[in-house]
C-alpha cells in the first residue's frame, strides 16, 4: 500500500513511534492496583481446597476479632438481595458466592472485607469452613455417562451434565462424501486447558457515592460498556441503575481475552461498596487468577478427512467434547455456542463439511474464553493443520504441495465456505510461496533426510491458517442481545487539534497511536495533534470493547467514518472560504485545494478555525461526527508459518531452529506495531505448543496453578521470530484492514506440532497433542528405540 | 520496625510491619506505583529493583531487609529530564506493549549492561530470563537492549 501522508502527518503505513510509551517507560502508566483512594478497604477471598463439596458451615468469629477485619461476606448475605448468583454471558448461570455447595477448587467460598491489604489476608486465613466432600467429576466423558452425578443440582430439571447440543453443515452430504472417499485419515486431537496469564492479575476499586447515588468501578475489563450494562442489568433491582454506573478501564496489564468475563471479585467489591459506602479494592494474586479465573480450550476433538488418491480434499467432519466446567461463561456471540469453531475448514476448498460439539459441565472453573483468538479460532486451526499434515503424510504427498493443491485460489473469492462463512479475501498460496523461500524449504528438506540417515531428528512444520476476526454484523453477532458494532466519537477543536474516542480498551495493542494515525490519514491532522481515549464510560461512545481482533476492524472502521463525515461538512465549509462549489475541490489529507488553482486552498486547520469562527449561514457551528459501525462481514486474515525443529534424542528436548511467519492482515496501519503484535502472538503459540497445560487430577485438584509449575516462556526458550508480509486488502473494509492481533496465536502451534510429528513420522508416530512437552517426546523415543 | 532507606537518591523512612513485603513499602507506603506485582512466586520479574546496584525481586525481600540500603525504581532511571538508553531503547525499538513487565525490564537491563556493557544475543536473553513479557515476544526487547548497550558505549549516559 503506498503511503498518501507525510511522516509528519503520520497517517496508514507509517511506523509512528508509540504515544502511550512515554509513561510506561517511566513507570507513569496508571494500573488499577496503582489507585489508592481516601479511606479504601480491601477486599480478600477465601477460596475452597475442594472440587465439588457441600458447605455445612462458615464461621467467621475467629476473623472477625482481628483488629481491622470489618466484615465476612458470605453468599448468604448476598442472598438476601438475590446477588449469590449471576448470568453468564452465555445465559447460564455462575455463583457470585455459593450457598448450599462449591463447584471446583478455589472456588470463591466468602469473602473479608478489612481496612488494609494484609488484614484482610489474616482475615481469610481466619475463616473456617466445614465441608462435606462430595463425587467429583473432572472427565467430560465420565461426565456424560450414564449415573455419572450431576453437577447443577441448582437446576431444578437437570438429569445430567450436558449443556447443549450444537452442529452446523451438511450432514448427509458429508457422510456421502466419507462413504466414497478414497483416502480417509482420523485423529483424536485434545487441546487442553490453559491461561491467558497476562502479566497483570485481574482486580478493581469500587466507590459508591452514597449520595449521588453513583458506582463507580476502575476494572480490568477489556470490554467497560458492556460490563457497564451487564451491572445495570444484573442490579437494577437494588437500585443500580445505567446512569448511575461509571466503569473506568484504566491502563491494562495485557488482556487476551482473560479481562473479558465479570468475575465473582468484581461484584462482590461492588456490593460491598455499596452497602459501606467505602471504595473496595479487590486485587488477586496470581494464584487465584490461574486457579478461578476463565479458562481457554478443554476441546475433546475427533477429526476427520476425505480425499481423493490425487490428493484433493472433500470432506471434514468433526465432533467435539467442550468441557466448560461448572458453568458455561464462554465469552461468545450468542448466537454460537462453539464460537466460530466451523471456521475449521480453514484454507482449504471442501465441498461438505460438518461440525457438532456438546458441551459438558464438570467441576472445574468456567472455560470456554479465548487465549488471544477469536473465539474457538485456534482450535479450528489446530485442526484443520493437523489433520492436513496427516492426510498429506498418509498419501505420501510433501505437506507444501498438498497445500497448494488444496487452497481456495484468489479467484474464488469472495469465497463461500461449506460451513457458511464468506471469506472476503485472500491469497493463500502468495503467503506459503513467500515462506517456503524465506526459509529455504527445498534445503531443509534434502538436510532432513541427511539427518535422518545419520539418526537425528530434524521436523518442518507448515501451517497456512485463515483467521476469522472482526465479529460482527450485526445480522448473526451479539453478546447478552448487544449488537456487535463500535464505535467512535472525533470532536475537532477550533486550532485543529482533536480529540478522538472510542468504544474499545487497548490492552497494549497502542490504540492512542493506531486510532490517531487512522484519522491522520483520513483528515491530514498530524498523529501529535489527535489525543485517543477509550475506557471511561462516562465519556466514550458506546462500544462492545476490545478482543477477538474486533478494534481495527470494527473501531477502526468506526473511526475512518467518523472522519468521513467531518470531511463532508469540511468539504462544505471550504467550499464556503474559498467561495467555490464542492465539486470545484480535490482533496489531499490535510487540504482542499480549487480544481486548476492549486495555491488557493485551505487546510483542515483553517477549516476547524473556521467552523467555530465563520461557518456558512444555515450550518451548525463545530466540526465533530460520532459513527456505530456496522461491519457488513467479518474479516479474514490468513498467513503461513514454517518451523523448523530438532529434537533432543536424549531427552526428548524439542528445540525450534528456525520459525517464518509470513501474514496477511490487508492494509497496514502501522507496521513496527503490526509486527509486535506477531512476535507476541507467536511467542503465545508457542507456549501452549510447547510448555503451558492446567490439568486437574481425579479428585479435582489443580495442577498447574502458579508460575512455578504453569511455564511461560521466558527469552530463553523463544526462538529469534523472522517475519514477512503479504498484503491483500479487505474489500469491504473502509480501510481495507483485516485485524491482526491473534493470528499468530492462532497459526503458531500447529506449525511447531506438525514439524515435531513430521521429525517422528517414519518411527510411526502419527500425532500429539499439545503441549508437546520433553517427557511426551521422550516416552515415544523410548517406544521406538531411539533412546533408553 | 523502623525502615529507614534511600529511594532514588532521596532518604526515606516508615514504621512497618516486619512482614512488610518491599515491594508494598515502594508501592503503598512511598507511593512509586511503576513497580508492578505480577506473581506471588518470583518468576515474573515485574517487581525488579535495585537494591545497592544489584536488581532485586522485591515481592520475595521484607522490607525491613532494605534498611540502610539504596533502592532504585524505574522512577530513577531518568535524570535530569533525561531518559536512560534502556528507556529509550525500549520506545525505539518497541520493546514493550501493555507497558506492565517494562518497568521490571528496564531495571535488570540496566543493571545487566553495567555489568556486561557489549552482550551478545544469547547473553542478553538469559539476563532478562528472570523478566516474563506476555505482549512482545522478546525480540524487540532484546534490540531495545542491543540500542541501549550501543549508546552506552558510545558514552550516551
Amino acid at each position: 500500500m503506498a503511503l498518501r501522508t507525510s511522516p509528519e502527518i503520520g497517517g496508514m503505513g507509517h511506523s509512528v513511534k508509540r504515544k502511550e510509551d512515554a509513561r510506561f517507560i517511566r513507570g507513569k502508566g496508571t494500573y488499577v492496583d496503582d489507585l489508592q483512594l481516601p479511606g479504601m478497604l480491601y477486599l480478600d477471598i477465601v477460596r475452597s481446597p475442594f472440587a465439588h463439596a457441600k458447605i455445612k458451615k462458615i464461621d467467621a468469629s475467629r476473623a472477625l476479632q482481628i483488629p481491622g477485619v470489618l466484615a465476612v461476606i458470605t453468599g448468604q448475605d448476598l442472598a438476601k438481595y438475590n446477588l449469590h448468583w449471576m448470568p453468564t454471558l452465555m445465559s447460564d448461570t455462575q455463583m457470585v458466592l455459593p450457598v448450599e455447595k462449591v463447584m471446583y477448587q478455589a472456588q470463591e467460598v466468602a469473602a473479608v472485607l478489612a481496612t488494609e491489604r494484609y488484614i484482610a489476608a489474616d482475615g481469610v486465613e481466619a475463616v473456617e469452613v466445614e465441608y462435606e466432600p462430595l463425587p467429583v467429576v473432572v472427565d467430560p466423558k465420565k461426565a456424560l455417562e450414564p449415573g455419572a452425578p450431576v453437577l447443577r443440582t441448582d437446576k431444578k430439571d437437570k438429569k445430567d451434565n450436558h449443556i447443549w447440543h450444537w452442529e452446523w453443515g451438511d450432514k448427509a452430504a458429508t457422510d456421502r462424501a466419507f462413504r466414497e472417499g478414497e483416502v480417509t485419515v482420523k485423529e483424536e486431537i485434545y487441546l487442553p486447558r490453559i491461561h491467558v496469564a497476562s502479566i497483570e492479575t485481574c482486580g478493581c476499586i469500587a466507590q459508591f457515592d452514597k449520595v449521588s447515588g453513583k458506582l463507580t468501578v476502575w476494572m480490568t475489563t477489556q470490554a467497560p460498556h458492556a460490563i457497564r450494562t451487564v451491572f445495570a442489568l444484573v442490579a437494577g433491582h437494588v437500585g443500580l441503575a445505567e446512569h448511575k454506573i461509571r466503569i473506568v478501564s484504566p491502563d491494562i496489564g495485557g488482556g487476551f481475552g482473560g479481562k473479558v468475563p465479570v468475575y465473582p471479585g468484581y461484584v462482590i467489591a461492588v456490593a460491598a461498596s455499596v452497602l459501606t459506602g467505602k471504595p473496595v479494592k479487590w486485587i488477586e494474586d496470581r494464584m487465584e487468577n490461574l486457579q478461578a479465573d476463565s479458562f481457554a480450550r478443554d476441546y475433546h476433538i475427533t477429526a476427520e478427512l476425505a480425499a481423493k488418491r490425487d490428493g484433493t480434499l472433500t470432506a471434514l467432519r468433526i465432533k467435539t467434547i467442550a468441557d466448560h466446567g461448572y458453568a458455561d461463561a464462554a465469552a461468545n456471540p450468542s448466537k454460537f455456542p462453539a464460537g466460530l469453531f466451523h471456521i475449521c475448514t480453514g484454507s482449504y476448498d471442501f465441498k461438505a463439511a460438518h461440525v457438532e460439539v456438546d458441551g459438558v459441565y464438570t467441576n472445574k472453573p468456567p472455560g470456554g474464553i479465548a487465549y488471544r483468538c477469536s473465539f474457538r479460532v485456534t482450535e479450528a486451526v489446530h485442526t484443520i493443520e493437523r489433520m492436513a499434515d496427516l492426510m498429506a503424510h498418509q498419501l505420501g504427498m510433501d505437506p507444501a504441495e498438498f497445500r497448494f493443491k488444496n487452497f481456495i485460489k484468489p479467484e474464488q473469492f469472495p469465497y463461500k465456505s461449506a460451513l457458511g462463512w464468506e471469506y472476503d479475501s485472500g491469497n493463500y498460496a502468495g503467503a506459503l510461496r513467500k515462506a517456503m523461500e524465506k526459509i529455504g524449504y527445498a534445503e531443509l528438506r534434502r538436510e532432513q533426510v541427511e539427518k535422518r540417515q545419520r539418526g537425528e531428528l530434524m521436523g518442518i512444520g507448515i501451517s497456512s491458517f485463515t483467521e476469522i476476526v472482526g465479529a460482527g454484523p450485526s445480522k448473526h453477532f451479539d453478546i447478552l442481545g448487544i449488537k456487535m458494532f463500535d464505535s467512535c466519537e472525533i470532536r475537532i477543536h477550533p486550532t485543529g487539534k482533536a480529540i478522538a474516542r472510542f468504544g474499545t480498551k487497548s490492552q497494549g495493542q497502542g490504540h492512542e497511536t493506531t486510532y490517531a494515525q487512522i484519522i491522520a490519514e483520513e483528515l491530514g491532522i498530524p498523529v501529535a495533534d489527535i489525543q485517543v481515549e477509550e475506557g471511561d464510560t462516562d465519556t466514550a461512545p458506546y462500544g462492545l470493547g476490545t478482543y477477538a481482533s474486533r478494534s481495527t476492524p470494527v473501531a477502526g472502521a468506526a473511526g475512518a467514518m467518523a472522519a468521513r463525515k467531518i470531511l463532508d461538512k469540511a468539504r462544505k465549509i471550504a467550499a464556503h472560504l474559498l467561495e467555490v462549489a464542492e465539486d470545484d475541490l480535490t482533496w489531499e489529507p490535510g487540504k482542499f485545494s480549487v480544481k486548476g488553482a492549486p495555491n488557493r486552498s485551505k487546510t483542515i486547520q483553517d477549516i476547524a478555525f473556521a467552523a467555530y469562527t465563520n461557518h456558512p449561514q444555515g450550518m451548525e457551528a463545530g466540526l465533530e461526527a460520532v459513527s456505530y459501525y456496522d461491519p457488513p462481514n467479518l474479516t479474514y486474515p490468513f498467513g503461513s508459518y514454517i518451523c523448523v525443529v530438532d529434537i533432543d534424542t536424549g531427552t526428548g528436548e524439542v528445540k525450534v531452529r528456525r520459525f517464518v511467519a509470513v501474514d496477511d492482515c490487508g492494509n497496514i496501519i502501522n507496521p513496527m506495531i503490526v509486527e509486535g503484535q506477531i512476535h507476541g502472538g507467536l511467542t503465545m503459540g508457542l507456549a501452549p505448543a510447547l510448555y503451558e497445560e492446567i490439568s486437574y487430577d481425579e479428585q479435582g485438584n489443580i495442577r498447574g496453578g502458579s508460575f512455578m509449575d504453569y511455564l511461560l516462556p521466558t527469552a530463553v526458550e523463544t526462538p529469534k521470530w523472522e517475519t514477512d508480509k503479504t498484503c491483500t486488502p479487505s474489500p469491504h473494509h473502509p480501510l481495507g484492514a483485516k485485524g491482526v492481533g491473534e493470528s499468530a496465536t492462532v497459526g503458531a502451534p500447529a506449525a511447531i506440532a506438525n514439524a515435531v510429528v513430521d521429525a517422528l513420522w517414519h518411527l510411526g508416530v502419527r500425532h500429539i497433542d499439545i503441549p508437546i512437552t520433553p517427557a511426551k517426546v521422550w516416552k515415544l523415543l523410548r517406544e521406538h528405540g531411539i533412546t533408553d | 520496625m523502623l525502615v529507614q532507606v534511600t529511594v532514588n537518591g532521596e532518604k526515606h523512612e516508615a514504621d512497618v510491619e516486619p512482614r512488610l513485603l518491599l515491594v508494598h513499602l515502594i508501592r503503598e507506603v512511598f507511593r512509586l506505583t511503576g513497580t508492578h506485582i505480577g506473581c506471588d512466586t518470583t518468576h515474573c520479574g515485574a517487581c525488579t529493583i535495585l537494591l545497592d546496584g544489584r536488581p532485586v525481586k522485591s515481592c520475595t525481600i521484607f522490607a525491613v531487609q532494605a534498611h540502610g540500603r539504596e533502592i532504585m525504581t524505574v522512577e530513577g532511571l531518568e535524570q535530569d529530564g533525561k531518559l536512560h538508553p534502556v528507556q529509550e531503547g525500549f520506545s525505539e525499538e518497541h520493546g514493550l506493549q501493555c507497558g506492565y513487565c517494562t518497568p521490571g525490564m528496564l531495571m535488570t537491563s540496566s543493571a545487566f549492561l553495567r555489568k556486561n556493557p557489549d552482550p551478545t544475543e544469547e547473553e542478553i536473553r538469559w539476563a532478562i530470563s528472570g523478566n516474563l513479557c506476555r505482549c512482545t515476544g522478546y525480540v524487540n526487547i532484546v534490540k531495545a537492549i542491543q540500542f541501549a548497550a550501543a549508546k552506552l558505549r558510545q558514552g550516551g549516559a
